[in-house]
């Protein structure tokens, strides 16, 4: 039996490892420790909510995140009065009414994210020609060439470009406008260095390193590209057991069925 | 149900079964219908595939339900039904992880039926009707990649529909029917959500087919050998039917922790960006199943007068083509590998080859991925038009056994331990 078994076990590794292997260009991204990683991972609320933080008063200036609506923030701690209340101090566009005219309006927690730019055109010609791309999937759009670390890949990317700015080294030829980053392909980013510490106060009175910063944004946004993660999770740890028992039953039954035929 | 319908206990089961003879069947077909009784459990892999068909399309109808197909919506709609439509997330993971366990499922019941020999003769037309389903499964599940409308899905799209433009004459015209335009967009997106709908209730006809040919002279075995009286079977129900739900439970395990745990390990991250023709990706990959046929495209040079484009795009076509040939280019009259002292072990040089245009398939055609490529795709070939019919001339296979039950029961001589060592040496 220990052949086919094997083989059994190449096909999966056909399966796990038929990522690509990419040409590296960008130094390799450090492992963070994450509060999601593992079966039972779930996202560090204080974290989150320090990370959405970093988002609304830095990121969200430039990037928006369309999927996003004020009522999921529930999901990373917050009361249904203090979303009501975050929804609120935004101005949304609304309309046309019975004028035939849109019209500003406090946000209500059904809205989705207020983007910074109407439109790409808008956003380019603000950011000398760039457009930063929507954060609500990059966390898994970035899950760097093993898509089986799966969400903390792409944290820990984020978390790491964030802190990756550095001087070009010598004789590296920058092009207009552009910044470097270890960690970006190719090393050369539109983005100019987002955080470099102490960009926000925090509410809770954590010290807000850039570190500290860095991974707070990078646990909201993973929260953001997946909020269904913990649900995931605690839904498969009950059907694994129910299969576990049921196979365990199965298995009985089949060993007494055949028991005449052996 | 424990009667035939006509001489059930129940009255209403007799009245229905005089005018529409549903019970018989199913008698016929469940209990009357002779199993060999030393089947392994390589033979639990055809109901699983079923069982994936029938998990595919009931997830993929409620999908349906809450999907776009617009090419500036339907990004946003699969995003809807991962955060906002109850057990959206899990519908969804079920079915893009499904899609490749229904292929690992497929892949292995076809190695299995190419190790024992599954489709010579009579089963000939069986195993053709199995490559018209795989076919159409690879079809199916091209057009279900493109739906999400990410950026794999639209560049896989445009790479793998511009292969028929290699096709002489009336490459070009194909490409823009296939489109609905002059490139990948929205009309194309509207007719691959269509015949992705369509396409699984052709492989369930299909299906059908393919079991009406296999309850004609019933499975094969891992022995080869035919059945050759009542102590050589036993019925369907409950024997296999138990045997595969314990097959089913302990694939579903596997299943789970896929969908639970790493839904996106076997995905490519970039078709969380959403479909930009502006931009290509860094890497088009198909995904990991198809990657085996993506290393043979890619891999083939220029054959004499013919492009390379073309001889790729043939060479694609011809490596599944050839399976529907494979009955006749098998010469030997035994069917299990097991009395085949070389073919049993070219087997596993084809498994080997095919994991390696897999891993080459991956990668970008560069340095020795070239070369890997080129000789793998070569030997794939020669496996079957050459090996096969040379093989089963020059072999001497091993005596076969006189029937089925002398060979597993432990009264008909040595014992083979038919069901749960199937592979090991005899």
């Amino acid at each position: 039996m220990s052949k086919p078994v094997l083989w059994l076990a190449c096909f999966a590794l056909l399966a796990l490892g038929a990522a690509p292997v990419r040409a590296q260009e960008a130094a390799s991204i450090p492992k963070e420790s994450w509060s999601f990683s593992g079966p039972f991972g779930t996202f560090d609320r204080a974290a989150a909510q320090r990370g959405f933080q970093v988002y609304e008063e830095v990121c969200s200036h430039c990037h928006s995140m369309n999927l996003l609506h004020y009522r999921d923030l529930v999901g990373i701690g917050y009361s249904e009065d203090e979303v009501k209340a975050i929804a609120a101090s935004k101005q949304v566009t609304d309309g046309p009414n019975d004028q035939g005219e849109m019209y500003q309006r406090p946000g209500r927690p059904s809205d989705a994210f207020v983007p910074p730019f109407p439109n790409e055109q808008a956003a380019r010609a603000a950011l000398n020609g760039a457009l930063p791309p929507d954060l609500s999937l990059i966390v898994k759009a970035r899950a760097d060439s093993s898509p089986i670390k799966g969400l903390s890949g792409g944290a820990d990317y984020v978390n790491a470009l964030l802190q990756g700015f550095k001087e070009p080294p010598a004789g590296f030829k920058m092009s207009a406008n552009m910044n470097y980053n270890i960690y970006f392909p190719g090393n050369q980013i539109a983005m100019p260095p987002p955080l470099a510490g102490n960009d926000v106060q925090y509410a809770d009175g954590t010290k807000a390193t850039l570190p500290q910063e860095a991974h707070d944004v990078a646990t909201f946004l993973t929260w953001a590209s997946e909020p269904t993660m913990e649900e995931r999770k605690f839904t498969g740890a009950k059907v694994l057991i129910f299969l576990l028992v049921m196979t365990g039953i199965l298995y009985a039954a089949k060993r007494q069925i055949w028991a005449d035929v052996h | 149900m424990n009667a035939p319908g006509n001489q059930s206990q129940s009255k209403i089961v007799r009245w229905i079964d005089h005018r529409l003879p549903v019970f018989t069947f199913m008698q016929h077909e469940l209990y009357d219908y002779p199993t060999p009784r030393n089947l392994s459990y390589w033979w639990n892999f055809g109901s699983l595939s079923g069982i994936m068909l029938v998990i595919m399309m009931v997830t993929g109808i409620f999908l349906a339900m809450q999907y776009t197909p617009n090419a500036t919506m339907a990004f946003d709609s699969v995003e809807r039904i991962m955060r906002d439509v109850n057990f959206g997330w899990l519908m969804r993971y079920i079915h893009m992880n499904g899609a490749s366990f229904f292929f690992i499922v497929v892949y292995i019941h076809i190695f299995r039926g190419l190790y024992y020999g599954s489709y010579k003769e009579p089963r000939e037309l069986l195993w053709m009707l199995g490559v018209i389903i795989l076919l159409l499964m690879m079809a199916t599940a091209f057009m279900g990649y493109v739906l999400p409308w990410g950026q794999m899905s639209f560049w896989g799209a445009t790479v793998i529909t511009n292969l028929f433009s290699a096709l002489p004459v009336v490459g070009p015209k194909i490409v823009a029917w296939l489109w609905g335009g002059f490139a990948v967009g929205n009309p194309t997106l509207n007719r691959f959500y269509s015949l992705h709908y369509l396409l699984p209730f052709v492989i369930v006809g299909v299906v059908g087919l393919h079991l009406i040919a296999l309850h004609q002279h019933g499975s094969n075995n891992p022995l080869g050998i035919d059945r050759k009286g009542p102590q050589d079977s036993i019925p369907f129900h409950p024997y296999y039917t138990i045997k595969d739900m314990f097959g089913l439970g302990v694939f579903l395990i596997i299943y789970a922790i896929f969908v639970f745990y790493m839904p996106n390990a076997l995905g490519d991250t970039q078709n969380y960006v959403q479909a930009n023709p502006l931009q290509t990706p860094p890497e088009i990959v198909p995904e990991w199943y198809f990657l085996p046929f993506y290393a043979i495209l890619r891999s083939v040079p220029d054959i004499l007068f013919i492009p390379a484009k073309l001889a790729g795009v043939l060479c694609l076509f011809g490596a599944i083509g050839v399976l529907f040939f494979l009955p006749w280019l098998d010469t030997s009259r035994v069917r299990s590998a097991r009395f085949r002292p070389v073919y049993k072990w070219v087997f596993w040089l084809l498994v080997i080859d095919v994991l390696v245009l897999g891993y080459v398939g991956a990668n970008r055609p560069e340095g020795w991925f070239i070369v890997a490529g080129r000789v793998a795709t070569l030997y794939y070939f020669i496996h079957f038009v050459v090996l096969f019919p040379v093989i089963g001339w020059l072999e001497r296979p091993l005596p076969l056994p006189t029937s089925i039950s002398a060979a597993v029961t432990k009264k008909g001589g040595a014992r083979l331990a038919g069901a749960s060592t199937p592979m090991e040496k005899p």
